[in-house]
């Protein structure tokens, strides 16, 4: 598999560390509400199909971004900020 | 379809070569109502049906498979089994697991070749001898058996590792599990497919599940594209798409499927004698009846269904082979695959009811599911049937995250990214 880094152009997946889901929201600091912060470290939507998630570039820019990739064939559209 | 499999069944198809073997495993066409429907026909799937009609009388049963029978994790694993757990909880329902292995041929009238050859794990440090001393102890206080070998003995078991002062990772000792050990992975699927079809279970491939159907909180039954079929008791045994399914009812799983891939090397003669793991990394390799090296190593890092895995990933676990067996680095790779696991994050298992009514779940597997599969089976044949966990299987619940009772047998789940 081959990742755009948006800093860097496109390597070789083994450059990067793979982070999870980009679009999970993290709870308010001091919410109170355990299901909420449940829900949000414990639980994976898991798509087949489109996933935007972090990767950081561990062996270039060492940068954290954004990359959409179809979990379904690993096709990745590439990062952005 | 074939009945008793035997030595004068044998004889008997020797001398009339020209009368084929009869279909292992009857192929019916779906019916509109069953009095419970298992999506799934892999090792779990097809256990789980086979011990609902066996251990709960319920023969009006269907399994349903988007492929074939064995296409899945069933044959993509690297065919260990063991019971070398820690964790209360862990430790009985995988001994249990263990125990139905040593008997499953008999019970299923199918050798599935059950080579309990022993399993040691490499301590590569004096701080992981006390660790594996600690492991071995709550083993044999939960009845499981566990050795601890010194240096010196696992170099007389296991002769041609790197015992070398330039050795990268030198050995210590280790733990060994003598009743540890290989099955035939494709065995396990026919023999279950085999007996289940003759307790009257209909075993439907090439029916892959599209929607499950509701009525408020509880299941009617499924949607396929062979056509709906209505039950009140729905099972899913998906491995690395229980997501995927799951989504259908409207849950979501503490789940991330991830692959892990599996290597075989050219046949060679035999060498490896045992099951062999490594504390340094996270390996693990045995030398089939045929003389090929088979052997795995960690996930790749991160999520995605497809079966294809990453070369990164390859380089790693060949370097594991040839630092651990220096003469396996002149062996040529003859086959490498990947399955697809459904990483959770305690490590651990799930085979529970769900917040939805006649809807089980059993899945999140990780790398271990394929020595779980006969006592995941009975403990999930268990819960469907009556509604309620068995005692073996209570602690893999839905909702122990909620609770604060995660199970951290492996510790970092589907997290490997994050150490």
């Amino acid at each position: 598999m081959r990742i755009k880094c948006p800093h860097c152009g496109e390597r070789d997946w083994s450059e990067f560390r793979y982070g999870g889901d980009a679009t999970k929201q993290r709870p308010q600091h001091g919410t109170g509400d355990l299901k909420a912060w449940h829900d949000y470290y414990f639980l994976f939507d898991n798509p087949k199909g489109p996933h935007t998630e972090y990767w950081q570039h561990v062996l270039g820019c060492r940068q954290w971004f954004k990359l959409a990739r179809n979990t379904a064939t690993n096709e990745a559209t590439g990062g952005g900020e | 379809m074939a009945k008793g499999y035997s030595i004068f069944s044998l004889a008997r198809h020797a001398l009339r070569p020209s009368e084929p073997w009869p279909e292992a495993w009857a192929k019916p066409e779906p019916k509109s109502n069953y009095d419970a429907i298992i999506i799934g026909g892999g090792g779990h799937g097809l256990a789980t049906a086979y011990y609902l009609a066996k251990n709960h009388g319920m023969r009006n049963i269907a399994v349903l498979e988007k492929s074939y029978i064995g296409s899945g994790n069933v044959g993509r694993n690297t065919t260990l089994i063991r019971s070398n757990y820690m964790m209360g909880g862990n430790t009985a329902f995988f001994e249990f697991s263990l125990k139905l292995w040593e008997g499953l041929s008999h019970d299923l009238n199918f050798n599935a070749m059950v080579s309990q050859r022993g399993q040691v794990v490499l301590a590569v440090s004096p701080v992981q001898v006390d660790v594996f001393a600690r492991r071995g102890n709550i083993m044999r206080l939960n009845g499981i058996d566990a050795e601890l070998l010194d240096r010196g003995e696992v170099m007389k078991m296991l002769p041609y590792l790197d015992y070398s002062k330039e050795a990268r990772w030198p050995v210590y000792g280790a733990i060994f599990q003598p009743r540890a050990g290989t099955v035939r992975h494709d065995a396990v699927a026919w023999g279950y497919a085999r007996a289940a079809s003759q307790l009257g279970v209909h075993i439907i491939e090439n029916c892959e599940v599209t929607a499950i159907l509701r009525d408020g909180d509880r299941v009617t039954g499924v949607e396929t594209t062979r056509g709906k079929i209505l039950s009140g008791k729905v099972g899913i045994a998906v491995a690395g798409h229980s997501s995927h399914v799951a989504a259908m009812a409207g849950l979501r799983l503490p789940v991330e499927s991830h692959i892990l891939q599996a290597f075989v090397s050219e046949p060679i003669k035999p060498i490896v004698h045992h099951v062999v793991s490594w504390g340094a990394e996270l390996f693990y390799l045995s030398q089939s009846d045929k003389g090929g090296l088979v052997f795995g190593g960690h996930i790749d890092g991160f999520n995605t269904y497809t079966q294809r895995g990453q070369f990164a990933r390859q380089q790693t676990v060949m370097e594991c082979v040839s630092s651990l067996m220096p003469f396996a680095a002149r062996l040529r790779l003859l086959r490498s695959w990947g399955g697809i696991q459904d990483m959770t994050p305690d490590g651990s298992p799930f085979i529970c009811r769900t917040p939805i009514r006649g809807l089980y779940l059993n899945g999140g597997w990780c790398y271990q599911g394929f020595k779980a599969t006969p006592a995941s089976g009975y403990t999930y044949a268990h819960t469907i049937a009556n509604d309620n966990e068995h005692e073996l299987n209570r602690c893999f619940s839905l909702d122990r995250f909620e609770k604060g009772k995660e199970l951290d047998e492996f510790g970092i789940g589907n997290w490997t990214y994050k150490q």
